[in-house]
């Protein structure tokens, strides 16, 4: 543990990694001007993780810190996923009640066979 | 800092040791860093939902940004996060100087980005590409384009903010370097205001892809 | 109280409608912004936190004393707010009405953007300290329950309060620029602002319940001398109705429009955060079986607490259940439910907490006698003035509403005269505390003979809190093995 809090980075882990940043940036570029449809989308965002996550763990040194650090930004990631998807169970379904149709009337309850 | 029983002048008086001070400070910032990805978060909600609901839209609006310049202001974002993380680097290895010169790079690409977006801005100004009520410009396809600009002005906007709002963090770190209130025993402000810039280059990570290269 | 009298009879006896407008938006903004968010851990916590882990002070004192200063701050935008024209949209500040009213909103949601960050660096100062400054052989599993009923608070304080935070700056610039993000004219959709609005709304009434749930902890435990039942389940649902919260804010927007998809899920969800504080209250009412219990103030309002806290919790599962909540949503059962729980829960809550650590603050005790007529009083009251409004709003009144049909009349009347006794409560409670100030016997440093360690140290504490660093001897509800003296009489 000691370690891990007087841990230097060496030169050639952030240099390394700030090439890939930029390396990864040209791609997610490049991949815009294909057409890949809706997994345009995804693609770019997969890269962005990406991305984000070479930041995280070496710039921000959460690969070489105390779990602590990296459960406290995972939660606060995880907390987004659940504002955005419970909210859009909203947005991207309504209206659905007005497709419903009523059962026909009938004669007879069916309950009783 | 000042005030402190112990040898050391760094040390508060209601900590036991370096140690826990320090990883108070680290713990407190990534606490704040929630904070942050929670507040934008909102932001990125209201563009998930309105790009859902106009995804045509939203398209032929994005076509109006340069990718060239959101592509060169995320380099150079990624460099000053470099820079930065060097800067913090050189003061764990005591190099008071070199740490001085990262910062200031740090800043001068800060500002670089600043005057980039500053000529995005003005550009769609002069257009009347401009968020809700003030939107004038005539050449999007699509019902609402002013929301594509709202949304983008929105989440530029605060993330402009925050790049200022470093860069006088930074700027105040770097004072302190020069007269001398850092050491490789004590860089606990550097390192904060490293993760504080960290989180401003994520940010703009995810927002370049959602705002410039919608497919 | 006002609006109580207002609500007398009914039409206009001295308030127009658009004043009752106002003055339920202000009773609300401020009760809730700058009362019962930042109360027990502002006024309870800061003291008590640090004591009780056996530190000389918050991690961060300095944020702490800039989060004191950002919630004057935001009160001054409040009362700015009042003087210039008042605000008048509830204090929910829906849209459509609240992005165009005349009133003045902008400045009461940047007082509301303000104290935002006060309550923010509040909930960041706690969490760092319950990790980082806990004394020596202190494990999470030594801290006493109220430690952790604000270690949840303030992660939910954290993550929910920048919602709220930008959920104001829309609508700020709704009002201001005009973006349109919640006028459907301009293709925005003012539903959106409530899931904003409610995303951290929800989960703040959890801010405010979770601190009064750990006091009720301290207190029962310490009055019944008895070893606190389920320590593990207490703290774990602590945990448990921190996480829940987030999961169910759709339940207050049933009938705004949202897809019922979203309705059904929410409804779903919302039966799960009833369980974390039944759990509690189960193991309050074990820890006082077989206890040796005695009947001070404090344990009075803690008992409070569990009648009241368990008739709001309860109204408030019959509130979540989607077919029951279309007729029920903004009548005065609802009015009923979240004044159970806010203030039967919390209040009750803080008051007992108030009793219970005045003589530690003060070093000296209050008037007994006196304490138990106001608590007498405002029980009573109370319930005078809120049950009747659950049979007030089951008859259909509905709720905001500055005027009313006959029918309502009598049971208005009755709720309002019990408004007005639990003001006379409240009056006598002032009186006798502050008199206690000066002219109370002194208290000694532990004159409940309780065992966590506040107690340990003088009343009022030292300057650094301890003499000198303590050391963790036994648990906090250790009463099977430590006889701890009282040090009046």
């Amino acid at each position: 543990m000691k370690t891990d809090k007087n841990h230097i980075t060496p030169l050639y882990v952030y240099l390394g990694v700030g090439a890939v940043l930029l390396i990864l940036t040209a791609i997610t570029v490049g991949v815009s001007y294909i057409n890949f449809g809706p997994w345009n989308l995804v693609i770019a965002l997969a890269i962005a993780i990406v991305k984000a996550t070479l930041v995280a763990f070496f710039f921000m040194h959460l690969y070489y810190d105390n779990k602590i650090y990296m459960m406290v930004f995972t939660i606060s990631l995880l907390f987004l996923v659940v504002f955005i998807s419970l909210t859009m169970f909203d947005t991207l379904r309504r209206g659905e009640i007005n497709k419903t149709e009523a059962e026909p009337i009938k004669k007879e309850a069916i309950i009783y066979k | 800092m000042s005030n402190s029983t112990s040898h050391s002048t760094f040390l508060a008086h209601h900590f036991s040791d370096a140690e826990q001070q320090k990883e108070s400070a680290k713990l407190g910032m990534w606490v704040f860093l929630l904070t942050e990805v929670l507040l934008f978060g909102g932001l990125f909600v209201f563009y998930a939902i309105y790009r859902s609901w106009n995804p045509d839209m939203f398209y032929n609006a994005h076509k109006f940004l340069d990718i060239n310049l959101g592509a060169i202001n995320t380099v150079v974002l990624i460099t000053s996060s470099v820079t930065m993380a060097l800067a913090i680097r050189s003061m764990q290895l005591n190099k008071k100087q070199n740490t001085i010169l990262l910062l200031t790079a740090t800043l001068l690409l800060a500002a670089t980005f600043l005057v980039i977006k500053y000529f995005e801005y003005s550009h769609k100004i002069h257009l009347g590409q401009l968020p809700g009520k003030f939107y004038t410009f005539t050449g999007v396809e699509g019902t609402n384009p002013h929301i594509f600009f709202s949304v983008y002005f929105a989440m530029t906007g605060l993330h402009g903010i925050h790049v200022v709002a470093g860069m006088f963090v930074i700027g105040w770190v770097m004072i302190r370097t020069f007269k001398n209130e850092f050491s490789s025993e004590y860089y606990t402000p550097i390192e904060m205001s490293g993760l504080y810039w960290h989180l401003v280059d994520l940010i703009w990570i995810f927002l370049f892809p959602l705002l410039y290269l919608i497919g | 109280m006002l609006i109580r009298l207002e609500l007398t009879t009914p039409g206009t006896d001295f308030m127009t409608a658009d004043t009752y407008n106002q003055f339920f938006t202000l009773h609300g903004a401020i009760m809730i912004f700058l009362f019962i968010i930042p109360s027990i851990p502002a006024i309870l916590g800061n003291l008590v936190l640090p004591l009780m882990l056996g530190a000389k002070d918050v991690a961060f004192p300095r944020l702490n004393l800039a989060s004191w200063y950002i919630y004057i701050f935001g009160a001054m935008f409040a009362l700015t707010a009042i003087v210039t024209g008042g605000v008048d949209t509830g204090w929910t500040f829906y849209t459509p009405y609240s992005t165009e009213s005349t009133t003045s909103v902008t400045t009461m949601t940047m007082g509301v953007f303000i104290l935002g960050f006060s309550s923010i660096f509040t909930g960041l100062n706690f969490i760092v300290t319950i990790h980082k400054l806990r004394m020596p052989g202190m494990t999470w599993f030594k801290m006493p329950l109220f430690v952790w009923g604000l270690y949840a608070t303030a992660i939910i304080q954290v993550l929910a309060t920048p919602v709220i935070g930008i959920t104001v700056i829309l609508l700020i610039l709704e009002r201001v620029a005009g973006i349109g993000i919640f006028d459907p004219a301009m293709g925005g959709d003012p539903v959106l602002f409530q899931h904003f609005f409610w995303f951290y709304s929800h989960p703040a009434v959890y801010i405010m319940i979770l601190p009064g749930m750990g006091i009720i902890s301290e207190i029962i435990s310490t009055f019944s001398h008895k070893k606190i039942f389920g320590y593990k389940a207490i703290a774990y649902s602590s945990l448990g109705i921190a996480f829940i919260s987030f999961l169910v804010w759709g339940h207050h927007m049933f009938t705004s429009g949202q897809s019922e998809l979203a309705a059904m899920i929410f409804s779903f969800l919302t039966f799960f955060v009833g369980i974390p504080s039944g759990i509690k209250v189960f193991n309050w009412v074990a820890t006082m079986y077989k206890g040796s219990i005695t009947f001070e103030t404090p344990m009075l309002y803690a008992l409070s607490f569990l009648f009241l806290f368990s008739i709001g919790g309860l109204t408030g599962i019959f509130l979540g259940a989607l077919s029951v909540d279309v007729h029920l949503h903004d009548t005065y059962f609802v009015v009923a439910h979240f004044h159970y729980v806010m203030m039967g829960g919390t209040v009750m809550a803080f008051l007992g907490g108030l009793h219970y650590w005045w003589p530690k603050i003060w070093g000296r005790m209050y008037s007994e006698l006196w304490a138990k007529i106001s608590v007498a009083l405002i029980f009573i009251g109370f319930n005078m003035t809120f049950f009747t409004q659950f049979i007030l709003g089951t008859k259909g009144m509905p709720r905001r509403y500055y005027n009313y049909l006959d029918q309502y009349q009598p049971l208005h009347g009755f709720s309002s005269i019990g408004a007005w006794i639990v003001g006379v409560g409240f009056t006598i409670m002032a009186v006798y505390l502050i008199y206690a100030i000066f002219k109370g016997r002194p208290a000694g440093n532990n004159p409940w003979g309780a065992l966590t360690n506040e107690w340990e140290t003088s009343s009022p504490p030292h300057p650094h809190n301890f003499e000198k660093q303590p050391v963790l001897t036994h648990g906090p509800y250790d009463y099977d093995k430590i006889i701890a003296q009282s040090t009046i009489n």
